[in-house]
């Protein structure tokens, strides 16, 4: 048996229906049927960041009105988002090639089933107040659901819009950002519906939802399609003079994580992610401390508000403007107006300029979440289409080791200086220059960023015409042993 | 395997797809939006 045989074999599922072979587009489907599926997806999975709205009801579980001695404490429920978050990160990076080669719609089916699974042990979890049953349904099982979910339709995309590769992820992970926008108001509806004298309304809750994101979900597997081999959009005829940083040669997922471009892109999103999160989960607190008595609580909530709103639109935004301007380029933007606005806090603070505190947190934003949308195309510009999806799960540790970093940076160099009597309004300065330091050394690995080597590119196991249509879209190998 | 007949994805069903993504999305962004103003009050 070849290669390509095992292959083959290893992408096909024991429910053909799901099989890569079996979602090939029909000549006639529209490529604009592709961005509505993924974002199916997406915007459900989307959802992990608005799970804390259950977090208080949930430590009245038994107590109803108030917390019971028995109930669960907050730090307790804290940790099952953190685990959903680390199953993200590892099932992208272990799935990423299964994602690969078995095709959006058997990854986007596994993704439901995760998803609606977690919800309903969730809830089982609830029923029987067992919390390890809600670590392991929303933050394991779950937690596979949001890499699976995360990665399944980017390559996809790329293949159908090879025009505006940017563009369209950045279409599907708005989808994710945008997800928590609907989650945090449809979740508090559904507990104030499901709340009786008795019951704080989450176990229904988390059964409703486990089935309407299913539903969604199932649709957008149902609706995805793969390009059929050698299509291309009508009209589009590839740039005759290729550049330098996009690359028309395939590199094998594991020889990419080899190569130096690998980790320069992964030290960038680090420390875009890294900068970024760390002001977005503190938002609220730092506007109140840094302005006390002009912004209150009920104006951080909007600039919070508005916030997810700039995080949502700077995942499109960005991520489109880099078809135009370059991957690189792009982050080059990230990294210098970055530096700018970190910097320009401290001084929006010390002179009480909340406009432009607010102006400064807003564009930060834009960019966090323009990293995330514009990193896909980065990838597929250096290292094809092939396995891009895969190298992409790999990459997203980045991001859970930025969950980790930012948060922590933020928190603990605040504690450190209220601890040696730095004030409120400035504990946070420090802080905005480290992150106006990380976006340096993003920027130098930027710079470095160069064309992937040739030995790094794959070698054609099978005919060149044959290409997308074999099950599975095994056609090469790397080219080196 | 695929047939190589031609389907032609209708405009109807291109509006339908993209309601089903596209309505909840606005919804929590006009909700967003209408919570955000209160930053202005």
């Amino acid at each position: 048996m070849t290669t390509i045989d095992r292959r083959n074999e290893y992408a096909k599922s024991m429910i053909p229906f799901l099989d890569r072979e079996r979602t090939i587009a029909k000549p006639g489907y529209s490529r604009w049927l592709v961005p509505p599926a993924a974002l199916c997806v997406h915007l459900c999975i989307g959802q992990a960041y608005a799970f804390s709205v259950f977090n208080l009801p949930m430590t009245r579980l038994i107590g109803v009105s108030q917390s019971a001695p028995d109930d669960w404490k907050l730090t307790e429920l804290g940790w099952i988002f953190s685990i959903a978050m680390v199953f993200l990160g590892v099932s992208a990076a272990v799935f990423g090639r299964w994602v690969e080669e078995g095709g959006p719609r058997k990854a986007m089916f596994t993704a439901a089933i995760c998803w609606a699974s977690g919800f309903l042990i969730s809830a089982l979890g609830v029923k029987l107040h067992n919390l390890w049953l809600i670590y392991l349904g929303y933050g394991v099982i779950g937690g596979c659901a949001l890499g699976i979910g995360y990665i399944s339709p980017v390559s996809t995309l790329m293949k159908w819009f090879p025009d505006r590769p940017g563009m369209a992820t950045g279409m599907a992970i708005m989808g994710f950002g945008g997800g928590a926008l609907i989650a945090s108001p449809l979740s508090v509806w559904l507990m104030s519906k499901f709340q009786t004298a008795t019951d704080v309304g989450v176990l229904w809750s988390f059964i409703t939802l486990g089935c309407v994101y299913f539903l969604f979900m199932m649709f957008g597997a149902l609706t995805v399609r793969v390009p059929a081999p050698g299509w291309k959009p009508e009209g589009y005829v590839p740039p005759a003079t290729a550049s330098k940083l996009i690359t028309k040669n395939d590199v094998f997922v594991y020889q990419a994580i080899k190569t130096p471009q690998f980790w320069l892109i992964w030290t960038v999103l680090f420390v875009n992610t890294t900068a970024g999160i760390g002001v977005l989960g503190q938002a609220s607190a730092m506007s109140q401390e840094m302005f006390p008595g002009r912004i209150t609580p009920v104006a951080a909530a909007g600039l919070v508000g508005l916030m997810s709103l700039f995080n949502m639109g700077g995942r499109f935004s960005w991520a489109s403007l880099s078809d135009y301007i370059g991957r690189k380029n792009t982050y080059f933007c990230y990294m210098v107006l970055g530096f700018i606005l970190y910097i320009a806090v401290p001084y929006a603070g010390g002179s009480g300029n909340v406009v432009l505190f607010v102006i400064c947190f807003l564009i930060i934003v834009s960019m966090y979440g323009g990293g995330f949308s514009t990193v896909p195309a980065y990838l597929r510009d250096m290292f094809g289409t092939r396995y891009v999806g895969a190298i992409h799960g790999i990459l997203l540790t980045a991001w859970s080791a930025a969950g980790i970093a930012g948060p922590v940076l933020i928190n603990y160099i605040r504690e450190y200086n209220l601890a040696h009597g730095v004030p409120k309004a400035q504990a946070y300065n420090v802080t905005m220059y480290i992150m106006a330091g990380l976006l340096v050394i993003g920027f130098i690995a930027n710079l470095c960023v160069r064309a992937v080597d040739k030995r790094h590119h794959m070698v054609s196991e099978a005919e060149p015409s044959r290409g997308l249509d074999l099950p599975g879209g095994a056609q090469a190998a790397p080219a080196q042993a | 395997m695929q047939s190589n007949d031609s389907a032609p994805t209708s405009t109807l069903r291109l509006v339908v797809a993209w309601s089903i993504a596209g309505i909840p999305l606005l919804g929590g962004v006009a909700q967003t939006l209408v919570n955000a103003m209160k930053l202005f009050q």
